[in-house]
């Protein structure tokens, strides 16, 4: 039911004897009178679209979203699908966060600023580098950020960016459109059983190679077991390691600084979002001798004038308000209130609890795997790794038939390859492994 | 202090008058950090971890907190911040409008969240949403095809220039140059040097509009667009656009419509009649989505008919179900469309591939979907008419001179012997949210003013009052100012000379 509302926006508060009064003191007749605008370009047409009363956007918006299938979600990929507790939707909706701006005038951002001054402060607890800016848009994004850092701070020149043969499109296409701008090339090296070939990589290795970029966990969801001997590689020939993770896998696994990672991207959107259709925090950290390189914004802790300690934003000569085509990025809006929503979401879990959620992200793919590979017809995990979150299954059947009936009976699973299905798992789905395990039996054989 | 020393015939009204939430913990500090209230250090592997030692961490060393102590934390940092629900916040070229609360529900739905690799058909809803809000600023901007994939308005900019750079590549053409004009926001020039262009200013001419002869000489066969907004970050309307058009276009480059400053437009002129055949949106300024603390936007793109085939992957159609090949790219309409026909996901045949991880930030968008089907067509165009009304009217109020004009959405006051900076802090003792300031350089001093829509006739006496309060004051109340907030002034020059980015620097750093 719409009601045609036709009396304007139902957020400006005018009163039409107010309007008359402003008018009156502008010295016109009309608002449209105040439209400086050339005949030839007014637009006189309508767009069509009308007006309807909130409670009927919200049963548009119902109606229309109901069409999406209900499904048990066993997919990953970049995008997972954390439990985020109660406490963060509600603090995180508190308008004053929520409706502010981006903290130009500090002394009344205080709030925000300290917010995000403890989420860079969390990112660097979990990388072990000194310098972690208050957010990118998301993983694909910041690799890219990661790459320019790349062409700017090498010592000597180097056009190649080296990346894993098993990278996502999204972080892959969003990369090499980065890379096309810095005049860099997008190369790849391959791996061996799901991880780094290691052997491979030292082969590809040369003075034109200015980043190499790993992942742990891959977008297979395997724990990468060569780090450190991938850090010594970019260490011995002057390129910069960039490593791929995400702040609950960081929670557990070896700290980025010391296999030598110069920069740590990724999606911190693990903590504080859950499912919002691929939206992202991009992660950003790096070594503070590339501070001055850093894109993104840095919040500060200064004084103020009566000597208390207060927030700022801070080394904003790196910006585009400021530095315009030289700056070292061209990100404005960010996605600071994600970041806030990050921070909260780590706070409550506490560092006992991001150890357990994080070992949980072993144990739950482990056992699946386990189950699945019972199952005739199918093996799991295909590789003999330790895995996070996800894992990739062979079925003798054709993957697709196996995912289309895995649909049917309500479960979403990746098919990545004729027979290669992609499998994700977190405590969102954990009590539901019996069905879908029971599922798996009646459609993969 | 000089509250109610503004104008007399304003007296009723008065400036509002401001205080912030300030806490003392530890004699010294308003809110400790979470570090400072307790830091637990615990070890990590071992016997019970489901990893070898040799791939996990010794330690980890974080706060650890009880629910109800960070609801507090949490409460008490939100009492230190000011959003658009704390009072007026007139900053200019931000575009700060009130954000409906209906708009968060809408984007809470439970069928909402869904994983982005999901197959099309079984997301036919979500793709519905995405399909409505590209046919919705399509129409809005007068564009063929609008892409949602930018995740804000910078990364729209850098979207639109790939597109342009792929059309002109394309077209087996190679041109180096993107011009903008001086006063263009920032985010113009590093947007078209991230994309590997060379960044040609234009200098504004005495109206501060775009001066013709200056265009004629910066573009040519280098050009490969020119970065426009419209109205300006003056609040003037470039009454030349057609002609600049004309004089882009000969060249063989593209006209960009950086679109921070369409709200000021809506129902009254589109970018793609003007002739525009590019631009962004940033739905979280035109589109009142909250604007949370710095992001996150969205910057959608829209072109013209012949980039459409340069937009990023995946874009999103209509297929209707009466079986044709749903090519066309013909647009539904958004009454009976998201019920009636199916969505798919395509890469566009030229497209310029990925600018954001998966497809953007969709509850940004589907936030700017309920708020532009909430308003329609008359809503839409009161919003802008409102807005242009409102920063006229506050124009026309204000002691400080007003150069320029006429105006639309916002204006730019001169401080004159003042300091912007100084006048900017004064502001934030009478509860108001200061303007841009000291921007574009053009203005002396500058206080970039945007009231926006949702502000009455009462709220804006309120807001003229305290600029007039504060025109009025000398140079040491300024620099006294602000103290009704929660941190007095802070010494920037100091933070960034000793920068301490973590909890970790300041305890290397303090004693």
């Amino acid at each position: 039911m719409t009601d045609n509302d036709t009396r304007g926006s139902p957020y400006a508060p005018h009163t039409a004897t107010e309007t008359a009064a402003m008018l009156d003191a502008v010295g016109v007749d009309s608002e449209s009178d105040l439209f400086d605008i050339p005949p030839a370009v007014r637009f006189d047409g309508e767009f069509g679209i009308d007006a309807s009363d909130e409670r009927a956007v919200r049963r548009d918006v119902e109606r229309t979203l109901a069409r999406n299938d209900d499904l048990t979600e066993l997919l990953g990929r970049g995008h997972y699908d954390h439990y985020v507790p109660s406490m963060v939707d509600h603090l995180a909706d508190r308008s004053e966060f929520l409706t502010s701006y981006t903290q130009y005038q500090p002394e009344v951002a205080q709030g925000f600023l300290q917010a995000l001054f403890e989420y860079q402060s969390l990112l660097v607890e979990l990388t072990g580098l000194e310098v972690a800016n208050c957010s990118m848009y998301d993983a694909a994004t910041a690799l890219g950020e990661a790459a320019t850092l790349a062409s700017r701070v090498r010592s000597v020149s180097g056009d190649r960016v080296l990346v894993p043969a098993q990278l996502s499109d999204g972080r892959r296409g969003v990369l090499e459109n980065y890379a096309d701008g810095a005049d860099l090339l997008v190369d790849t090296y391959p791996m061996a059983d799901g991880a780094v070939d290691i052997d491979a990589l030292e082969g590809m290795m040369d003075e034109d190679v200015a980043m190499v970029y790993a992942e742990s966990p891959t977008i297979r969801g395997v724990v990468e077991p060569s780090l450190s001997a991938v850090g010594g590689l970019a260490d011995a020939h002057d390129a910069l390691f960039c490593l791929g993770s995400d702040p609950v896998a960081l929670s557990l696994l070896e700290s980025p600084a010391s296999v030598g990672a110069d920069v740590v991207v990724g999606d911190a959107s693990t903590l504080g979002l859950g499912r919002s259709y691929g939206m992202g925090l991009g992660m950003f950290a790096t070594r503070e001798d590339y501070l001055r390189q850093v894109p993104g914004r840095l919040v500060g802790a200064g004084e103020d004038e009566s000597g208390r300690r207060a927030y700022t934003l801070t080394l904003q000569t790196r910006e585009q308000h400021i530095r315009r085509e030289r700056a070292t990025s061209n990100i404005c809006t960010n996605q600071a209130w994600v970041a806030l929503r990050a921070a909260m979401h780590a706070a409550w879990l506490g560092p006992d609890g991001l150890v357990d959620l994080a070992e949980d992200c072993v144990a739950y793919p482990r056992d699946l795997a386990a189950r699945l590979d019972e199952i005739e017809g199918v093996q799991a995990p295909i590789h003999d790794r330790h895995h996070f979150r996800e894992f990739q299954a062979r079925t003798d059947q054709p993957a697709a038939a196996v995912a289309g009936d895995l649909r049917d009976r309500g479960y979403a699973v990746h098919t990545l390859g004729e027979h290669r299905l992609g499998i994700c798992v977190t405590e969102r789905t954990a009590d539901r492994l019996d069905r879908f395990v029971a599922a798996m039996a009646e459609v993969a054989p | 202090m000089s509250e109610g020393e503004g104008d007399g015939s304003r007296e009723s009204t008065g400036p509002l008058g401001y205080d912030q939430a300030r806490w003392t913990d530890s004699g010294e500090r308003y809110e400790p950090l979470l570090s400072e209230k307790d830091s637990t250090e615990v070890e990590v592997g071992g016997d019970d971890s489901p990893l070898p030692d040799d791939l996990t961490r010794d330690s980890l060393e974080l706060p650890a907190l009880s629910e109800p102590e960070l609801a507090r934390h949490y409460t008490r940092l939100s009492q230190m911040n000011y959003g658009v629900e704390s009072g007026p916040f007139p900053l200019g070229s931000c575009t700060m409008k009130y954000n409906p609360k209906f708009t968060e529900d809408v984007a809470a739905l439970p069928d909402g969240a869904v994983h982005p690799d999901r197959p099309d058909e079984t997301v036919q809803g979500t793709l519905a949403i995405l399909a409505g809000l590209q046919d919705y600023l399509g129409r809005i901007g007068g564009m063929d095809a609008v892409t949602l994939q930018p995740p804000a308005g910078a990364a729209g900019e850098y979207a639109g220039i790939l597109i342009a750079k792929a059309y002109h590549e394309h077209r087996g053409e190679e041109r180096t140059e993107v011009v903008v004009p001086d006063s263009a926001h920032g985010t113009n020039f590093a947007s078209a040097a991230l994309a590997g262009y060379d960044v040609v200013e234009l200098p504004s001419a005495e109206d501060g509009r775009v001066d013709l002869d200056a265009l004629r000489a910066a573009v040519g066969d280098d050009t490969a667009a020119l970065m426009l907004t419209n109205p300006n970050t003056l609040g003037c309307f470039e009454r030349d656009i057609e002609t600049i058009a004309e004089i882009v276009h000969d060249a063989g480059g593209l006209l960009y419509y950086d679109g921070a400053n369409l709200n000021a437009l809506l129902g009254q002129a589109r970018p793609g009649d003007m002739g525009f055949d590019v631009m962004h949106y940033n739905v979280h300024k035109t589109f009142a989505t909250p604007h949370g603390g710095g992001g996150p936007g969205a910057g959608p793109v829209g072109v013209n008919a012949e980039l459409a085939p340069f937009l990023p992957s995946p874009h999103v159609r209509r297929v209707p179900r009466s079986g044709t090949d749903g090519s066309s790219g013909e647009r539904s309409d958004p009454r009976d469309g998201p019920h009636h026909d199916g969505y798919e996901r395509y890469d566009p045949e030229h497209s310029v591939g990925k600018v954001h991880g998966f497809e953007g930030n969709w509850l940004v968008l589907i936030k700017a979907y309920a708020y532009i089907s909430r308003l329609g067509d008359a809503g839409l165009a009161d919003a802008s008419a409102k807005a242009v009304l409102n920063a006229n009217y506050l124009a026309e109020q204000v002691d400080y001179e007003v150069p320029f004009g006429p105006f639309h959405h916002e204006f730019v006051a001169s401080a004159g012997d003042q300091d912007a900076a100084d006048v900017a802090k004064r502001m934030l003792d009478f509860g108001v949210h200061p303007p841009t300031t000291k921007w574009p350089e053009i203005v002396g001093e500058a206080l970039m003013t945007e009231p926006t829509e949702i502000e009455g006739k009462r709220t804006l006496d309120q807001l003229a009052a305290a600029f007039d309060a504060v025109a009025g004051e000398d140079d040491s109340t300024l620099e006294a100012a602000p103290s009704k907030t929660s941190a007095r002034r802070i010494d920037q020059v100091a933070a960034a000379r000793n920068p301490r980015l973590s909890w970790q620097a300041l305890d290397d750093g303090e004693e």
